[in-house]
């Protein structure tokens, strides 16, 4: 909410571009609109998504090799012309990795973040349109679940569910699902006693009618923002967990199992830990910032 | 008769009402904490009589084991041993880790200081970076002020969602492998190893705060009292100090209960990282060897922690802002009576 306020305060005005010509120029004008809007932090984190995507959809577009190929001689080889990464202990390359390990890094923390709002959509709208004493019960078992920082949750969940990527998924998602809950229900709260849900109901449209219609779009715009966001967020967490070795583990290219793995060699080679993690930084932000984007148009 | 009217009356007033309902709040917290983390365990764990021998592998007889399994009430019904189990955390009694054979409670009270330590001095830093770039930032003017403005905001996102586990392992590699600055292990309370370790929990919740602050600061120098008092010839910093900053502060103290919290979280990745003891370590050990005792207790603990410091962060509330102090905390109702600003976690702030 805070930084959508300052973000909308630069952002020019919708009709500047409005001027007579052919359609092409109307585009080029609509895709320059587009662009100011989203500011120079935006055009970096839309390219960064956009390199994630290939990364994701097709790795051997952008790093062509194997990246599970040993080359024993080539091992601890330092960033340089042949391995911009450099590579790892056993002479596999970094930046293969990397571009491979998208896939499973991103897929885990979309995978959770479904969850996660999967399961914060229900608590929220129960609570949020349901009876009073469904509203107290499930803001109680909120209340509890907030008292418990998202990773000592997920090490909770991990400890019942034993370790392993689909119990860090499942992790993850319940862990932030508790975020998501309380921000749907406040949302469908207000929508549910807005103006125009009232004056809707006057004119004699049915419960249905008016969820469809009103309380649905309204409440979900803002969620898109947020759960992009929480991609960002959740392919932190799953990296937490593969870090602290309860996650993927360690030979398979995902990003904090890298990290897991290039531990061990900080000292002699940091390259091992500082690209995959920047991979993950870099995810993060980007997600914050396009989210952020997101929610101030939707707004 | 009578010390029951002055009981009664002493309940009416607000102030206790609202201690009290905050304290029963916390009492049911710790419980369903409990509760649900022993049932949990229990449920998926399996038998934690392998933890107690010496986890997989072990080769123990079937008589060590029963009298194993005697020693610890394990042959008792799960109804009975969560019965116990409560009883002793209600009288601190967290009974004795399986894995490592002593009090959980001697556990705790050793990783305890540590982990505070390390949380209590990273969440001071990360209060004196956001506040220096949250005025730093609403001060600047001119076109190069606003360019350094808008790269501190660019920065404070990015503080923000910096993960402890990169950061931490780029400060070890820049400051500790290259320079050798700062050790890369820490332990105790040594001030040249409890840099490095500081910092990395600190800055994405400098960057978190940050923003928050920006937005109440500019928000703060925009209203009414702000104008009238510039208007009646006060200085930039006088306006500063006398009139917004107490507001541009406010929602950041109510955040620091959260912050107390993703602290805590980063502690476990943080304290494995540096190799420093504490209470994230024993957790996360526990976990891995579902030591159910050491689990339940430092699960409870944090809790607990997360409780007193909302209490404490809703009591600094009421000295900086006068106008909830009539006011009583709804215990229960997500957000209490706090500003909006409460409502948690920064992905849901978006």
């Amino acid at each position: 909410m805070t930084a959508v306020v300052a973000e909308r305060r630069g952002a020019p005005d919708g009709g500047a571009g409005r001027a007579p010509g052919s359609a092409g120029a109307r585009a080029a004008a609509r895709a320059g609109r587009v662009l100011r809007g989203l500011g120079v932090p935006g055009v970096l984190a839309a390219l960064a998504v956009l390199w994630m995507a290939v990364a994701v959809l097709r790795p051997d577009l952008l790093a062509p090799g194997d990246p599970n190929a040993i080359d024993a001689r080539a091992a601890f080889t330092p960033p340089g012309a042949d391995h911009w990464f450099g590579t790892d202990e056993s002479g596999r390359d970094v930046y293969t990795r990397v571009v491979h390990g998208a896939a499973a890094s991103l897929g885990i923390g979309a995978a959770a973040t479904a969850i996660g709002v999967g399961a914060g959509l229900v608590l929220g709208f129960a609570a949020g349109l349901g009876p009073r004493w469904l509203d107290a019960g499930i803001g109680r078992v909120l209340e509890v679940l907030f008292a418990l920082p998202t990773l000592v949750l997920a090490l909770l969940l991990v400890a019942v569910l034993g370790a392993g990527v689909e119990a860090s998924v499942l992790a993850v998602g319940a862990a932030t699902a508790p975020g998501y809950a309380r921000m749907l229900r406040a949302r469908v709260r207000s929508v549910a006693t807005s103006g125009y849900v009232e004056a809707a109901r006057l004119e004699g449209h049915g419960r249905l009618t008016v969820l469809r219609r009103h309380v649905v779009p309204n409440t979900l715009w803002p969620l898109v923002s947020v759960a992009t966001l929480g991609i960002g967020q959740a392919v932190v967490w799953v990296c937490a967990l593969s870090f602290l070795g309860l996650g993927t583990l360690p030979p398979s290219p995902e990003w904090g199992a890298m990290l897991n793995a290039g531990r061990v060699y900080i000292d002699t080679a940091w390259w091992l830990t500082v690209f995959p993690g920047l991979a993950i930084t870099a995810t993060a932000a980007s997600l914050t910032v396009l989210g952020r984007r997101i929610g101030a148009v939707a707004s | 008769m009578r010390a029951a009217a002055t009981v009664a009356r002493a309940v009416r007033r607000p102030w206790l009402r609202w201690l009290l309902a905050r304290l029963g709040a916390a009492v049911l917290v710790a419980w369903v904490v409990a509760t649900v983390v022993f049932f949990a365990l229990r449920a998926a764990g399996g038998d934690p009589t392998e933890a107690i021998l010496g986890g997989p592998g072990s080769q123990a007889g079937p008589e060590a084991v029963a009298a194993a399994r005697a020693q610890y009430g394990l042959d008792q019904p799960l109804v009975v041993q969560y019965l116990v189990q409560l009883w002793r955390v209600l009288t601190f009694d967290l009974g004795d880790s399986y894995a490592r054979r002593v009090p959980v409670s001697e556990l705790l009270a050793e990783q305890l200081p540590g982990t505070m330590l390390l949380a209590v001095l990273a969440l001071a830093l990360a209060w004196v970076l956001a506040l220096a770039v949250a005025t730093l930032a609403v001060r600047a003017t001119g076109p190069f002020g606003r360019a350094c403005a808008a790269a501190l905001r660019g920065a404070e996102v990015v503080a923000a969602v910096l993960p402890h586990f990169w950061l931490g392992a780029v400060l070890i590699v820049v400051f500790s492998s290259t320079l050798g600055w700062f050790p890369a292990t820490s332990s105790g309370t040594d001030p040249v190893g409890l840099v490095l370790p500081t910092v990395t929990l600190a800055v994405p919740v400098a960057g978190f705060l940050g923003q928050v602050m920006r937005d109440s600061l500019e928000e703060a120098a925009a209203a009414p009292f702000a104008t009238s008092a510039r208007a009646r010839g006060a200085s930039p910093v006088r306006v500063l100090w006398r009139h917004t900053l107490r507001h541009g502060v406010l929602p950041a103290v109510s955040l620091s209960g959260w912050a107390f919290g993703s602290l805590l979280s980063g502690a476990v990745v943080v304290e494995t990282l540096f190799g420093r003891p504490g209470l994230g370590r024993l957790l996360l050990d526990a976990t891995m060897q579902r030591d159910v005792p050491v689990v339940v207790g430092a699960v409870v603990l944090v809790a607990l922690a997360y409780v007193v410091v909302m209490l404490l962060v809703d009591v600094a509330e009421r000295l900086l802002d006068p106008r909830l102090r009539g006011a009583v905390a709804v215990p229960g109702a997500p957000g209490g009576s706090a500003p909006a600003a409460r409502a948690g976690e920064p992905a849901v702030l978006g």
